[in-house]
């Protein structure tokens, strides 16, 4: 009898403290400035992201010879292109393109580098030093050339793009991980799940990685924010999305052509991407300290 | 106790640790860190290890675990091999011995609540149906003198000596036979020491568990022991019940251990042994018997010939070639 009400009062205390623990985690990213910041102005592009085509107020590919390379005026709130087109239905079309680019790139590059990592510093000795030199190699190439070669290797897309951008990723994350990773194995705790029988996997994963989380996820909202800018960049250079495509690296670059006539052409876009890599960047130093459970005062 | 199987017999232990080389074509160095033991351990017995810090026995408990893979020699459970077994029957056999570490604040996840853990290590030895276990959580919380309510923390809510009982009820989650305690208290101010290692002893007596305890702390094994294992730079020097251990040291080490105690009675003058020196590195220990470069008794002998164990007195052994003149 007793031991049901035991029960039953702890299954209590259980959902207060994990109430608790999500109050906390929205308190500690409210009360860093920076960190609520970097939160808004991700939302706003989330809302972008999700709303851009129902709130765009033009058809982003409708070429309109007459109105071409406006400034911003109230009919074209972001001004028109060398075609005519509105920049800002552009850009709100085009936010999937740039940011799903950035994300799946990271994506790609980040599952990738961990599981190295995880693998190359977990177990050491020959396997070890396989990965690394394999890193070391690839870490020895500059990102962007590296992406320049993928990308003329493959063909242009952007697609290919993505998978550029993530492959150059792959040894930023590979070397974080094998690095927390050796750290995190010599400690005690490793020890005594061992001890207690877990395998491998288990070790690894439920024991090894979230204890990494910390530099992951600063590395990673770094690496989303280069992603981006790579991807914008490759495209600028003509190498990801093609001339109708409102992704907005090539928007930058179309823009290019006419900065002296026609400067918003270029800023519009080249401000939304700052804006987007200011966001990730902000919010990312706020999550590392949000989410490390040592870190509380 | 001389007739009765053992349940964990360690023989002819050895775990060395190849360093890597510092020159191309230059030797391996190897540090012989537990060089050729042997012991038993008897169930619902309590036996110590003590010895100066690097003297090999945290390494003898990780060994024990395959923690470090031993180099050589025989450990074995219910006469079976640990050291033969697959990873698959390694992992099946762990469920037996347990260990509680010394560091408090390492030993304990700090991103997985007490639930959590508890909850891992009895899924992973399936020891307790599911539907049992939250009961079982909140057994294994009371037995440790912790309440129940503290599940749903994280580790950095505690103190160093809660952390323990934690580590405690961990080990205990899975039924364990032995549980090795590698300098367990040593972390903790004397108060909580005296807590933890009459918790210690609460829960063998009621749950009939050997412990093996690994400690530096004289006072701390003199406390809780039944035999007493004295190590010196990777070898036994001296083994013996704790009363005949304690009332007649046969060993120069260990004589010379015991009389750094201090003592609080009056008028007593007891005769110090000082040794001289440092102990030697494990890279290059001393020939025949390793203590002979700081025994105020070594003789040629003690360069040439390694000691045996011998026995002095029933289950009281040493290594010493000259131990009948020490009784």
């Amino acid at each position: 009898m007793s031991e049901n009400v035991q029960a039953a009062t702890l299954s209590q205390v259980r959902s207060q403290v994990k109430k608790k623990k999500r109050k906390e985690l929205w308190q500690k990213i409210y009360s860093n400035k920076a960190a609520l910041a970097g939160l808004i102005i991700l939302s706003i592009y989330a809302l972008m992201l999700i709303f851009g085509p129902l709130l765009s107020p033009y058809d982003p590919y409708e070429i309109d010879l007459q109105n071409k390379l406006q400034g911003p005026t109230l009919d074209h709130l972001m001004g028109t292109d060398d075609k005519g087109r509105d920049i800002l239905s552009r850009i709100l079309y085009g936010s999937y393109l740039t940011l799903g680019v950035g994300f799946s790139a990271v994506l790609f590059g980040g599952s990738v580098g961990i599981l190295l990592g995880l693998v190359a510093g977990y177990y050491g000795g020959k396997i070890d030093s396989i990965i690394s030199r394999l890193i070391d190699v690839m870490l020895a190439f500059p990102g962007i050339l590296l992406a320049l070669a993928i990308v003329s290797a493959l063909g242009t897309s952007l697609i290919n793009v993505t998978i550029a951008v993530g492959f150059f990723s792959i040894p930023m994350f590979a070397r974080i991980v094998r690095g927390s990773t050796m750290e995190v194995k010599k400690l005690e705790y490793i020890d005594a799940v061992r001890t207690l029988g877990a395998n491998n996997v288990i070790i690894l994963f439920r024991h090894i990685l979230p204890n990494i989380l910390s530099p992951i996820i600063i590395q990673a909202s770094m690496r989303l924010a280069t992603a981006i800018l790579s991807a914008a960049g490759l495209s600028f250079l003509g190498l990801g999305a093609q001339p109708p495509s409102p992704e907005w690296g090539a928007m930058l670059s179309a823009g290019r052509d006419f900065l002296f006539n026609a400067p918003h052409m270029a800023l519009f876009p080249g401000i939304m991407i700052s804006f987007l890599v200011l966001g990730l960047n902000l919010l990312g130093d706020g999550l590392r300290d949000a989410l490390d459970p040592r870190m509380k005062a | 106790m001389g007739e009765v199987q053992p349940i964990l017999e360690v023989t002819n232990l050895k775990q060395y640790f190849y360093l890597k080389k510092e020159k191309l074509f230059g030797e391996k160095q190897i540090v012989r860190a537990v060089d050729d033991i042997s012991f038993q351990l008897y169930e619902g017995e309590t036996l110590s290890i003590v010895g100066e810090s690097g003297c090999g026995k945290s390494t003898t408990g990780r060994s024990i675990l395959r923690l470090d893979e031993p180099t050589d020699g025989s450990i074995s459970l219910f006469g079976e091999n640990l050291l033969e077994m697959t990873q698959k029957q390694l992992r099946v056999a762990r469920k037996d011995i347990q260990i509680i570490f010394q560091d408090p604040y390492a030993s304990l996840n700090p991103r997985r609540t007490i639930r959590q853990m508890l909850t891992e290590a009895m899924s992973i030895q399936d020891v307790v149906p599911k539907e049992k276990q939250e009961a079982r959580m909140i057994e294994l919380m009371q037995l440790v003198g912790l309440q129940p309510e503290y599940l749903e923390r994280y580790p950095h809510e505690f103190s160093g000596g809660q952390r323990q009982r934690i580590g405690i009820a961990r080990a205990l989650s899975v039924n364990p036979k032995i549980i090795i305690c590698d300098e367990s208290v040593s972390a903790l101010d004397v108060s909580i020491q005296a807590q933890i290692l009459n918790l210690l002893k609460k829960l063998q007596k009621e749950l009939g568990l050997t412990l093996l305890f690994i400690s530096h702390d004289l006072s701390v094994v003199r406390h809780i022991s039944d035999r007493v294992i004295v190590m010196y730079l990777g070898k036994i020097v001296e083994i013996a019940n704790k009363k005949s251990l304690f009332d007649t040291p046969v060993h120069p080490y260990t004589r010379a251990l015991f009389s750094a105690i201090p003592t609080v009675e009056k008028g007593q003058k007891r005769e110090r042994i000082i040794l001289k020196g440092d102990v030697p590195s494990p890279l290059n220990p001393p020939s025949g018997c390793r203590f002979h470069t700081r025994c105020p008794f070594a003789t040629e002998q003690c360069k040439q010939q390694e000691p045996q164990l011998v026995e002095v007195k029933d289950g009281h052994k040493t290594a010493c070639h000259y131990w009948e003149n020490f009784l």
